[in-house]
């Protein structure tokens, strides 16, 4: 881990990578704002939201124990993982049982943040990524820098060279969109057709009904949940949303703010095993219940919104910084604004102590969340935290502050603060400020203060 | 009307001439201002930076100095944002200028004359912390003389963010940089705002460069008289 500071000053370096960002977010912007500008009860679906991911969240263990027993009945098979290598090891456990040395994925994040597919390397395992954009990172040994589009800031002329060194060696795919993507089609039509084992995330698992949810576009995912003999779902555990009514609003919040469509192209649901002659679908269905510091983030009250996230990506679509820097910045599967605030908390602040700083606050994440997470709030609470529980209280800018806040907590230490401020006015004042001085003057010191005026002029009313 | 003037620290002590401005402009309109000596500074850039408990603490002094006042006034939307959410005897009697003016005071033509080609940053916490919406543009349409021209993306935050224009130097230059082009495309000559912070910020910058255009707080506009 680099931290934020120096991650970013690398890729601000990328000028490809930032008019591709920049390009791709401000269209997205627009697209988003007509959608949601389409539905009178907007803002009343961003509360429902709200209030039905903070209920799941206050009942989670119920709500959890209700989708294990709803699962269980349809004749799927739920299993624990308390961490990522719990997960890769019950999935290698399913595939090797299987006797497959393949596995076919639907675009999954819960997969990406606990390196599923090295995992399964290392066991002898390969996981064949069946989502464009994940393809293209995998071919391309990459890292993913956005939540819904994983390869945003990769653009045709780079990926055509990707696609013409692998899956189409030796062929020219020429420059229409349409036929590079058709070398990715045909790589994984035979992929569906023969691996017997597919891996997915889930959107939302309804506790209710033990029903699992996954949205997507390209009908890879279709593909991965109705071909294979075998399905193993891996769900982070915030995903369990308690009721089968509550999907009414969520499929209509996610696909609005992430990709600004009314509807998402596909929207696959199942229940357990569908037991039919002759077999449809997939006739053994595991689902991988993952904590992975879920619970951890869960015992704090106010950054425990993080969770309610449903990985929409509208917060890095507006997100100032996150245009200009880029998902790799983050140096997590989970970028942009609620990257800052969710990767802190699972891996524990010590692990990325300076991502809650990644942030200007202008509070445009907020504004565009459909789940209403108040990440500017939950940036300042982590701020505190880190400050508190991983900061010397030495530091030079602990002391510094320390001795900032006790000069203001009297007339007196301000006032004299003033006075030393005017030093500001002499050669002191032409010193570069670090950080600050390598584009920007400094503002002139005036000759007086504000308060100072005001007692010349003799106070209130003329 | 009596109205208790939040000047800010850092308006204090760097950017007189707008807490200036600001009585210029109450005076002008027949209202009487008093400034609260006691006061110093509202604990936001502790809170913002991670020192939750010395900015509390701060937030609970400025509160105790302010109390006794009916009307409270300031030419900061992001100080004003921070004293509404943490000092609750007093969140429902602070108000940004442009909220003063246009809502309590009903005021839109406060008497200025500005004969200037003129952009509006609208800045973040305006926006989006007090949504003060379009009250900066209103007041500013109504002086006289002053042409108006809009800003490009003008939702988009300046880099600033406090603390974050230094800790994170590289990302806040690069959002600067983009502000900045947007800025002298519009071949304004003064850039205003409601917050003094931003306009440090672009100020520096604007000034670093050259470029002939003035930061210069919205406070500032509204008291000139030509």
């Amino acid at each position: 881990m680099k931290g934020f500071p120096a991650a970013a000053r690398e890729t601000l370096q990328d000028s490809q990578l930032r008019r591709n960002l920049g390009k791709a977010t401000q269209t997205i912007r627009a697209k988003r704002l007509r959608a949601i500008g389409e539905l009178p009860d907007w803002e009343q679906l961003r509360d429902s939201g709200e209030a039905i991911k903070a209920r799941a969240m206050a009942t989670l263990p119920e709500q959890l124990e209700r989708l294990e027993a709803a699962v269980t009945k349809a004749g799927g098979t739920v299993h624990w993982a308390r961490d990522g290598a719990e997960a890769i090891a019950i999935v290698a456990g399913i595939a090797e049982a299987k006797g497959s040395r393949e596995v076919i994925k639907v675009k999954s994040l819960a997969t990406d943040e606990i390196e599923l597919n090295e995992g399964l390397h290392a066991r002898g395992i390969e996981a064949i990524e069946t989502d464009l954009a994940e393809l293209i990172i995998q071919l391309g040994d990459d890292k993913t820098s956005h939540i819904l589009v994983p390869a945003i800031h990769k653009n045709r002329a780079e990926i055509k060279a990707l696609f013409e060194r692998t899956i189409a060696a030796g062929q020219d795919l020429g420059w229409e969109a349409t036929a590079i993507a058709e070398a990715a089609r045909k790589h994984l039509r035979e992929k569906f057709l023969t691996v017997p084992v597919a891996v997915s995330g889930a959107n939302f698992g309804i506790a209710e009904t033990g029903t699992i949810c996954v949205v997507e576009s390209e009908g890879n995912g279709r593909m991965c949940t109705t071909l294979p003999e075998t399905l193993i779902t891996v769900m982070g555990i915030e995903k369990v949303l308690p009721e089968w009514r509550d999907l009414e609003v969520f499929l209509q919040l996610l696909p609005r703010s992430s990709t600004a469509e009314r509807m998402n192209p596909y929207t696959s649901l199942w229940t357990g095993v569908k037991r039919s002659h002759p077999p449809d679908g997939p006739q053994e269905f595991h689902l991988v219940l993952l904590d992975n510091g879920r619970t951890r983030v869960l015992a704090d009250e106010v950054g425990r919104q993080a969770l309610h996230c449903i990985r929409c990506s509208a917060c890095l679509n507006v997100c100032p910084v996150y245009e200009r820097v880029g998902g790799q910045a983050y140096e997590s599967v989970y970028p942009g604004p609620i990257g800052a605030i969710l990767t802190p908390q699972l891996r524990g602040l010590d692990q990325a102590p300076t991502l809650p700083w990644a942030s200007s606050l202008c509070g445009a994440c907020y504004e565009a969340c459909p789940v209403k997470i108040d990440i500017p709030s939950v940036l300042v609470h982590l701020r505190a935290r880190v400050v508190r529980e991983e900061k010397s209280k030495l530091a030079p800018e602990a002391l510094a502050m320390r001795a900032a806040a006790k000069t203001f907590s009297t007339r007196g230490g301000y006032e004299r603060a003033q006075g030393l401020s005017k030093l500001g006015r002499g050669p002191l004042g032409k010193l570069p400020v670090p950080g600050w001085s390598t584009m920007r003057e400094l503002p002139v010191v005036p000759e007086s203060t504000f308060r100072e005026w005001w007692r010349t002029r003799g106070g209130a009313g003329s | 009307m009596r109205v208790a003037l939040f000047i800010t620290c850092f308006n204090d002590t760097l950017f007189p001439d707008t807490g200036r401005a600001v009585v210029t402009v109450l005076e002008r309109l027949g209202h009487q201002v008093e400034f609260p000596e006691e006061q110093t500074c509202c604990g936001q850039m502790h809170f913002n930076s991670g020192y939750a408990d010395d900015g509390l603490a701060l937030a609970r002094r400025f509160e105790r100095v302010f109390e006794p006042y009916e009307a409270i006034v300031s030419p900061s939307a992001s100080c004003v944002g921070m004293v509404r959410d943490h000092c609750p005897a007093i969140a429902d009697r602070v108000f940004e200028l442009t909220e003063l003016l246009v809502d309590r005071l009903g005021v839109v033509d406060v008497g200025a004359t500005f004969p200037h080609r003129v952009t509006l940053h609208p800045t973040c916490h305006s926006l989006r912390v007090l949504r003060i919406g379009d009250r900066p543009r209103r007041l500013l349409e109504a002086v006289q003389g002053l042409e108006l021209v809009d800003l490009e993306e003008p939702q988009e935050c300046c880099g600033f963010g406090g603390t974050f224009a230094v800790k994170n130097a590289d990302t806040s230059m690069a959002m600067l940089s983009d502000k900045l082009r947007r800025i002298l495309d519009t071949r304004a000559e003064v850039c205003t705002a409601a917050d003094n912070s931003c306009l440090m910020h672009i100020g520096g910058a604007l000034r670093r460069q050259r470029t002939g255009v003035r930061a210069m707080h919205l406070a500032e506009i509204l008291a000139a008289t030509g």
